[in-house]
């Protein structure tokens, strides 16, 4: 069965010739005409459309956007804010900084009709520091925006303003938690707040109701208002509405970005079909589907049991190939999607070395507030880069587990499990791996870079 | 069950026991009150919560109701509503006792989890204990005992961090030893309102520093060593002077201003190694002034008195007290006394009993300063209510006794009697105490105690018991610490003798007796005595003197009345 062809709804213009990010390219693809529209709607409407769309959240929980919504606290007086968390960070995905170069009017867009939904008076966009360029971007799309009347004072001549800044991150993996990137926005070092009792929707911003989105998710809403919550459902599969974009890296023929309806393509033809198989001569080993902190797939290993299709419950027993690449399946044999970062690694791979590097990050990047993930995604690195670099024990595996498993579910946020779950996983999958690391290492080639 | 016993309490459950709390205390209070031990760090009940060292991990459930019908779900094994616990570990320190909250902390997940974060907290820390202050009143030391797996499974190399940074001019840091826990930032911003400290680089390579250029520097720094749950910040006075385990601690009060912050002074043989805050959520919450914790030093200090004299000879007690009579006799109806209020309640009721045997006339020095809105109040005297309510004066003092010099001029005072005060800081000049015959007692050497005809050596706070009478007109005891030095004699003594000399019948001089006494003539007092007095004090009836001007300013726990709030 050939794999499905790609559905590019948020990717529509990207990388299309002659598309440029400029307003009136933008216009004449017709651009904001959904804005000129939803502004005449009741705002309860649009919100309704989001609701019934079942869309969920693209920065990596896949929390359903409507429900979101719901939890705004409307009542307290307070202004409302509205973030678009463009911190894109997880190792491995790349899909917004695509819009944001390529189409940032559909963002800005999507932002201000969300704006208008849950009457935010004021929405920032909280870039990552290391994409100056697309802060560039924004900041140039925003100014013709603003002139042409889409953003700022009395909206497409309505009587409703709102305006947005670009705020720049200054590096930090942690700013991508929405409390953390809260706190960064506010001023202050972006360390995650703790829930209760700071729930952006009712203490965010500035103590006040804020709403956090994902770039992409904010892409979508546009598409839901523009074509209905009902045409969106018909999009993927149930619970897992409309497309998602796999940014694929690693060691595939032709990596890179690609939008499918969630669901309906697996894991195996994304691989072998859409990203032309493994490099020559190779075969793949491990993939991790949505991002470095997704727990990580062995090729050859089976997943068996039940799901619900429909209203029945049916057995299922899959190889990595043919899990289906939305959130609820991968989410079942003990992944997740993610944020679509789909990282490939063939059989030229060290899982130890692969897994030294992914902790060099993490630790690199804990916040350092609570104990747990301070300290452990630190000791973790130091124990895969001892492996790595010095004496390897066999017992390390063992050891490299029992510390992880006493991070996740403990921390202030989730980067608690982001840092746990690759150790967790890998050991897991390749324990093997690192048990024999030591002898193995002793036959190995000279690693041809220094690793982080 | 679980219905509210008054509007404002809950119910809780901790590990089994049901208490009823007031709505909003949370698991970690709420479980102290059970008798159940939540291990923490980073939590302390005077600062905001920030729930960052996760070592009080709890389990959390609330009772089952359907989610239709709102009726209670019951659990048929035991016939009580089903608790439905959540899987994931809660702080104890951010979860609020609402109705029916039910916690286990004895749990296997629990357990794990502290010895989790105990090693975790472990394996960074230099474990340099036989070198550290903190040994012994270290929680990191005593958590790991209670709560840590008793072994090391770490064999990297550990991190690197300064190890003795100058914070400010009384507090060291050592960054190896902190836990991040960031108490003492949060005490220098939200008591001190002297946001200096902060945390630099990120994980597990954070660092507690000052802001460039800027020192913690504040007159409270040494709270963040008090609260520092670890040997990271230090006092660089106390630091390496002695174990903790050794020293004797004696429940005192901060003389320093009329706030009167509890304290504890810690002692070993005779000899006083800190001061530190004493709870009193009354008064001081947890903390004072680092002045007050300096004020130990006078007790060695060079000038101290030691020698009582007569003339300029060398004399013992009662020659002193006789020569002392002779004089007292020699100006009958000249003589003038100027009390103290730094004397203890005690002191101030025999020196009015002094005063009235001698028919002199009683004054008393007043000492202001500014206050600083916290913990140091305007009147730099400990004692001025004590001087009114015993009696001893009726109106507020004055700084300069301009009145007692006039007398002086007009050879209408021939002789004062000085308790512990220095005349010429109040105004008077040389040639005026060249005119009067002095009688001083006091603790340290000063421009009077050279002039005086009579010196007699006394005690300082914390070589004797008593009570101060603070701004709140709340009554607290302090209690004797150290031996005084010889040659020194416990006020009470002396004023008991002096007054005995010219014939009057007061107390022996023990606090027992002179609290009967006490208590018998001053009706304020009228319940009270020494040993019947709580930890943290009494309030005492104010009325009698609401309308004096007194000089304080409003500082914690306390507002002055609408009448005096202008000044400060």
């Amino acid at each position: 069965m050939p794999a499905p062809q790609q559905r590019r709804i948020i990717f529509a213009h990207i990388d299309e010739p002659g598309y440029t990010n400029d307003l009136p390219c933008y216009l004449k693809h017709g651009g904001y005409e959904v804005l000129k529209k939803a502004v005449t709607r009741p705002p309860q409407e649009l919100i309704d459309e989001v609701k019934k769309s079942g869309l969920r959240g693209r920065g990596g929980a896949g929390f359903p956007c409507g429900v979101k919504w719901g939890l705004v606290d409307r009542k307290s007086g307070k202004p409302i804010y509205l973030i678009v968390n463009a911190d894109e960070s997880e190792p491995g995905t790349f899909k917004d900084r695509y819009i944001m170069h390529q189409d940032p009017h559909q963002l800005i867009e999507g932002t201000m009709i969300s704006c208008f939904a849950n009457n935010v008076k004021q929405a920032y966009i909280y870039i990552r520091g290391e994409m100056p360029h697309g802060a560039r971007i924004l900041e140039q799309a925003l100014a013709e925006a603003r002139a042409a009347g889409f953003v700022g004072q009395n909206i497409c001549g309505t009587n409703y303003s709102c305006d947005i800044f670009v705020h720049r991150g200054a590096g930090a993996y942690i700013c991508g938690e929405e409390t953390g990137l809260i706190e960064s926005l506010e001023g202050k070092r972006a360390n995650p707040r703790i829930k209760p009792p700071y729930f952006p929707a009712v203490l965010g911003l500035y103590q006040c109701p804020t709403i956090v989105n994902n770039v992409e998710t904010l892409c979508h809403v546009k598409y839901i208002v523009e074509h209905g919550g009902d045409a969106f459902t018909k999009i993927g599969t149930p619970n897992n509405t409309g497309t998602r974009i796999f940014c694929v890296s690693g060691h595939v023929q032709r990596p890179g970005y690609y939008e499918f309806e969630a669901g309906k393509i697996t894991m195996g033809e994304l691989l072998n079909e859409v990203c032309g198989g493994p490099l020559p001569g190779r075969k793949f080993k491990a993939v991790i589907p949505g991002g470095s902190s997704a727990k990580i797939m062995r090729f050859g290993e089976r997943y068996k049991g039940k799901r619900k299709v429909g209203a029945d419950m049916v057995d299922y027993d899959w190889g990595v190939e043919d899990v289906p690449m939305d959130f609820d399946s991968l989410g079942m044999i003990g992944t997740m999607g993610g944020s679509g970062g789909v990282i490939v690694m063939d059989d030229t791979v060290n899982m130890v070395e692969a897994l030294a590097n992914i902790n060099a990050f993490y630790s690199h990047e804990s916040c350092g507030q609570c104990t747990p993930c301070r300290e452990g995604s630190l000791w973790m690195k130091k124990i895969t880069t001892r492996m790595v670099h010095g004496e390897a024990r066999t017992e390390d595996a063992a050891l490299l587990k029992s510390v992880a498993d006493q991070i996740p579910g403990r921390t202030i946020c989730a980067f608690g499990e982001a840092c746990s779950w690759p150790t967790q996983s890998f050991i897991a999958k390749f324990g093997d791996e690192f048990k024999g690391y030591a002898e193995a290492k002793k036959t190995a080639q000279p690693a041809a870079h220094e690793l982080v | 069950m679980i219905a509210p016993t008054k509007p404002d309490l809950v119910t809780v459950n901790i590990d089994g026991k049901e208490i009823a709390v007031p709505k909003g205390t949370n698991v970690i209070e709420a479980a102290r009150l059970v008798g159940v031990d939540v291990p923490h760090y980073c939590y302390h009940p005077k600062l905001t919560v920030v729930g960052n060292c996760r070592m009080c991990l709890v389990e959390m459930g609330m009772p089952a109701v359907d989610p239709a019908t709102k009726a209670p779900v019951m659990d048929p094994a035991t016939g009580k509503q089903k608790i439905n616990w959540i899987p994931r570990p809660q702080i104890g320190c951010g979860t609020t006792a609402s109705p029916g909250l039910h916690i286990r902390t004895q749990t296997p997940q629990i357990k794990d989890c502290r010895e989790g974060v105990m090693e975790f907290l472990l394996i960074n820390h230099p474990l340099d204990c036989p070198i550290c202050d903190q040994a012994g009143e270290c929680k990191l030391q005593e958590q790991a005992t209670g709560y840590g797996r008793g072994y090391s499974r770490f064999i990297e190399q550990k991190n690197v961090k300064p190890k003795r940074t100058q914070l400010g001019p009384r507090v060291t840091l050592d960054d190896e030893r902190c836990i991040l826990c960031s108490r003492c930032i949060r005490f220098s911003k939200e008591v001190a309102k002297d946001d200096v400290l902060g945390f630099i680089d990120r994980g597990s390579h954070s660092t507690l520093t000052c802001y460039p250029g800027k020192q913690l520097a504040n007159n409270y720094s040494l709270n963040t060593v008090d609260i520092c749950p670890v040997g990271a910040l230090t006092s660089t006075d106390f630091r390496f002077k002695m174990r903790v385990w050794f020293l004797k601690q004696t429940n005192s009060i901060d003389t320093e201003s009329s706030v009167g912050a509890n304290t504890v002074v810690w002692s070993r043989e005779g000899q006083i190694y800190r001061i530190t805050p004493r709870q009193n959520d009354e008064v001081n919450d947890t903390w004072m002034a680092d002045s007050g914790r300096e004020l130990y030093k006078q007790v060695r200090a060079a000038d101290r008195l030691t020698v009582i004299k007569v003339g300029n000879l060398d004399s013992t007690l009662d020659m002193a007290v006789k020569a002392a009579g002779e004089i007292f006799k020699a100006s009958a109806g000249a003589i003038a006394v100027v009390g103290s209020g730094r004397n203890s309640v005690e002191e101030q009721f025999l020196t009015k009993k002094l005063a009235e045997a001698l028919k002199a006339s009683t004054q008393l020095v007043s000492r202001a300063g500014t206050g600083d809105k916290i913990l140091v109040s305007a009147d730099r005297n400990p004692n001025t209510r004590g001087a009114l309510v015993t009696g001893l004066i009726s109106a507020l003092p004055t700084q300069q006794l301009t009145g007692l010099a006039a007398a002086i001029d007009a050879g209408q005072i021939k002789t004062v009697v000085s308790i512990g005060e220095d005349l010429t800081a109040a105004g008077l000049t040389a040639a005026q105490l060249a005119k009067i015959s002095i009688v001083y007692l006091g603790t340290h050497v000063n421009a009077t105690s050279t002039a005086a005809k009579v010196v007699l050596p006394t005690y300082t706070v914390f070589e004797k018991s008593g009570t101060f009478v603070n701004q709140q007109f709340r009554i607290q005891k302090f209690a004797k610490a150290v031996p005084a030095p010889a040659g020194a004699t416990d006020d009470l003594v002396i004023l008991a003798k002096l007054a005995t000399a010219t014939g009057a019948t007061v107390p022996t001089a023990d606090l027992a007796a002179v609290w009967k006494t006490i208590a018998a003539e001053i009706p304020a007092l009228g319940t009270i005595s020494f040993n019947n007095l709580p930890d943290t004090g009494l309030l005492l009836d104010q009325t009698p003197w609401a309308t004096l001007p007194f000089v304080e300013g409003e500082t914690l726990h306390f507002k002055p009345a609408a009448s005096a709030e202008t000044r400060s």
